[in-house]
């Protein structure tokens, strides 16, 4: 596929494998947010490569990971009514709630539907006017245009059936929350490069030069997670600290502009809670006043509906790279891959899965 | 597997423990354990002991009769490549011939969604027979019912081949050593991406077919070929060559290390799986097979597949070692080495 | 939530919201382009559930190979191959 394959070249990587290892003297530890970068990183066991005592903290990139149990709960609760159709992207139907999953929950004869889009979601409402459509809109910044664009659409439409659980949570302020906590370890990052294709990076030069960490804007592919990298590492050896831009065929400073007006036309910043790691302030997306009617926990009443994280679990700990998988009590034991227990071990990219699959034991 | 609520760290949501999910049947990790842990042990002594394999071999009075089962739940019924009759007299001949059967007679079984149309029935019935008749099959026996409406997805099939061992032929899972190589009989993935470009939710266009076709006289050139130093073929279906491979090493003890770069995997395939976030190493087939042989035997039997229409496409994917036996690695794009592990459940695409 | 794959615009309608199909190397599929106005027939954008959320510029994708392929190839001979691998 065309600018896909060329950045999966293995001569290329070879290249940029060595030049950073000449490069790089000390055991910088790196994080990257993002799902999709975690996932090629272990998918291609990138990080088993690095110069020795270089390390890549997987960070809170992955949405499913950091919905909270509470807005889980209420994805449950909703998707259990017998007139409700419920609509997901795959990723959130094995997420363990307090009690269920949405698999188990279709597996007794709840609606739930896997859709790739939210238009799907839309078309289904349309074409099944007897049903309440419930699209569970889950997501970075990347997500939001689409889910932005879908409320406008219902309400163009005058759609009565269809409403959205939304669980958006932002970039920035969860990585100055990481570098907030007194035991962060992190001294680069990788921002994602799809959020920022639409928000820009103008977000991260204050954190920046608050902080004194490089942080790069950085793809997806093999080739781009490694040049993220030896961005990251020369600013860290020369001593630099700036925002720079190695996904340079997607993504400019300002960002897409038409994708953020209809995210602030949408959507308004709230407090958010992240699984794990508790609330960071104005860190989500929630309905903008004006387009309440779609609020899908105003609709279906659970609003008050509360869960409380198990104060012993781990995974706040392994989403900030405190920890790591094998710290856990309950690790690859009562939490594997088929029984997962927290989210890091649900996504196929969750730092736990990945240890698991990677066959690391207590 | 049972959890102590008292010894748990975490938030310990109820485990699904009393009902069959959707992943069950998607021929990974929980298919296996369904199997296993519920059916096997409730057949008690009926079932005789040994590994899982794609069918059964046993003896009549000295002939040796291959035989296996297998129900076909695929929707939608028609799609690019073939449809449900057809899947269903290539899926049973394949489980016969990756045993080393020579597939003679099959039974045909339906069962029915009351109101399903008739010119549909017609159609795969239709399909049925010339899938059979072109594979050089009997459908001999079988049976219909009719279920109400809800109850069944339009139409299940079910078959049952039988068919005689070939002499020469000693295939079984338990069989590769390390050292083996492990051979690809062609491109992965067409007939599960196909599949679910039909679908509602996930559609899209594209130059995708299934890859439904019978192997039978595929395996029979490599028994020509390499006769009992073909140690063990299996047909990818479900949980796709991952699973199969992963079967096979847990099996036979052994470890197997692909080179991720030599499965081949048609480009509109691979970009399906990108757009959906899949693993093509995941995807079902319905129409190659792999197969571990001895080395000395590897290029014979290589060179016999490709000679044959169903194996033109034929490539070696790997071998058999001694190292982390059980466990599969594949090398990848960059040279470095990952687990490929078996389908946990139902294969979600993700947008992640 | 980051999948996102390239993709060439092969046939745009405008009905209310821009829509159009992109070709994903065989695939293709309906992507809204309301996002990206600035795309036009034989372009490529990146898609994200059914959105195209940015252009791809082919000058700069271009420029970032070059500067790969420039990198000095005598430095992996050096190393040899594989590359020594950290120990875990």
């Amino acid at each position: 596929m065309k600018y896909l394959d060329e950045y999966r070249d293995p001569g290329l990587a070879r290249r940029l494998l060595a030049e950073l290892h000449t490069t790089a003297t000390k055991p910088w530890a790196l994080m990257e947010v993002c799902g999709g970068q975690t996932h090629t990183l272990v998918r291609q066991g990138i990080d088993e490569l690095l110069p020795a005592g270089m390390r890549m903290i997987h960070g809170p990139g992955c949405p499913v990971c950091v919905t909270p149990l509470e807005l889980l709960d209420k994805a449950l609760r909703i998707a259990e009514r017998p007139e409700v159709t419920f609509t997901s992207f795959g990723d959130m139907l094995r997420v363990p709630g307090s009690n269920t999953d949405l698999l188990a929950l279709k597996a007794r004869g709840a609606d739930v539907r896997v859709v790739y889009s939210p238009i799907d979601a839309i078309r289904i409402a349309q074409r099944e006017p007897d049903r309440q459509v419930v699209f569970f809109a889950v997501g970075f910044e990347t997500t939001a245009p689409a889910n932005a664009m879908t409320v406008l659409r219902a309400a163009e439409l005058g759609l009565a059936n269809f409403s959205i659980l939304v669980s958006h949570v932002l970039v920035p302020p969860a990585i100055t929350a990481i570098l907030d906590a007194p035991d962060c370890e992190v001294q680069g990052f990788l921002a994602a490069g799809h959020v920022c294709a639409v928000m820009g990076w103008t977000q991260y030069e204050p954190i920046a030069a608050r902080y004194g960490v490089p942080i790069v804007v950085t793809g997806f592919e093999p080739l781009d997670l490694l040049e993220g990298i030896l961005m990251a590492v020369r600013q860290l050896e020369s001593g630099r600290a700036t925002v720079e831009n190695q996904y340079v065929r997607a993504v400019r400073r300002s960002g897409n502009t038409a994708a953020q007006d209809a995210i602030a036309r949408v959507f308004r910043v709230t407090d958010r809670a992240w699984r794990g790691i508790g609330t960071i302030p104005t860190s989500g997306l929630g309905l903008a006043d004006e387009y309440a009617d779609f609020d899908a926990e105003r609709r279906f009443g659970v609003l008050d509906v509360h869960a409380d994280e198990h104060p012993d679990c781990i995974a706040g700990r392994i989403l900030t790279g405190a920890a790591v998988p094998t710290d856990c009590a309950a690790y690859g034991s009562a939490c594997t891959p088929r029984t997962p227990l927290g989210a890091p071990m649900v996504s196929t990219e969750g730092t736990c899965a990945a240890y698991y699959i990677a066959g690391r034991t207590r | 597997m049972t959890a102590n609520p008292a010894e748990l760290s975490c938030p310990a949501p109820r485990v699904e423990t009393e009902r069959v999910l959707l992943g069950h049947g998607s021929g990974g990790q929980l298919s296996a354990a369904l199997v296993r842990e519920v059916i096997v042990p409730a057949l008690g002594a009926a079932a005789p002991a040994g590994p899982l394999e794609d069918a059964a071999v046993f003896d009549v009075d000295g002939v040796e009769l291959v035989m296996s089962t297998d129900s076909f739940v695929v929707s939608p019924l028609f799609f690019p490549g073939g449809d449900i009759g057809r899947l269903a007299v290539h899926g049973t001949i394949n489980d016969v011939a990756v045993m080393g059967g020579e597939p003679i007679a099959l039974s045909l079984a339906f069962v029915i969604e009351e109101g399903f149309p008739l010119d549909d029935l017609r159609r795969v019935a239709t399909s049925v027979g010339e899938a059979a008749r072109a594979a050089g099959v009997s459908v001999v026996t079988g049976d219909s019912k009719v279920v109400g409406r809800g109850a069944a997805d339009g139409l299940f099939v079910t078959t049952t081949g039988i068919g005689r061992r070939l002499p020469r032929a000693r295939f079984s899972a338990a069989r590769p050593v390390a050292g083996d190589v492990v051979l690809l009989s062609g491109p992965i993935g067409a007939h599960g991406v196909t599949v679910l470009s039909v679908r509602e939710g996930l559609g899209f266009d594209g130059d995708v077919a299934s890859d439904t076709q019978p192997l039978h006289r595929l395996v029979q050139a490599m028994v020509e070929a390499g006769g009992s130093a073909v140690h063990a073929v299996r047909d990818p279906t479900r949980g796709g060559i991952a699973s199969a491979l992963n079967e096979i090493a847990a099996a036979a003890g052994v470890g197997v290390v692909i080179d991720e770069s030599s499965v081949p995997v048609p480009a509109p395939v691979s970009a399906a799986c990108e757009l959906l976030g899949l693993d093509p190493l995941h995807v079902a087939n319905e129409g190659c097979l792999v197969a571990f042989i001895a080395p000395q035997a590897a290029d014979a039997v290589l060179a016999a597949m490709r000679s044959v229409p169903e194996g033109f496409g034929a490539t070696r994917i790997g071998r058999a070692v001694l190292d982390h036996p059980g466990r599969v690695t594949a090398r990848t794009l960059v040279g470095a080495q990952r687990i490929v592990d078996m389908l946990i459940g139902e294969q979600l695409p993700r947008i992640c | 939530m980051c999948l996102g794959i390239p993709g060439r615009i092969i046939e745009i309608t405008d009905g209310g919201v821009v829509m159009g199909v992109v070709d994903f190397g065989g695939i293709r599929k309906d992507v809204c382009l309301a996002y990206t106005p600035e795309a036009g027939l034989g372009d490529y954008v990146i898609v994200h559930v059914g959105f195209a959320i940015t252009t791809v510029d082919q000058a700069e994708a271009e420029r970032t190979l070059e500067v790969l392929r420039a990198m000095d190839g005598a430095l992996e001979g050096e190393l040899g191959e594989p590359l020594p691998e950290r120990s875990a």
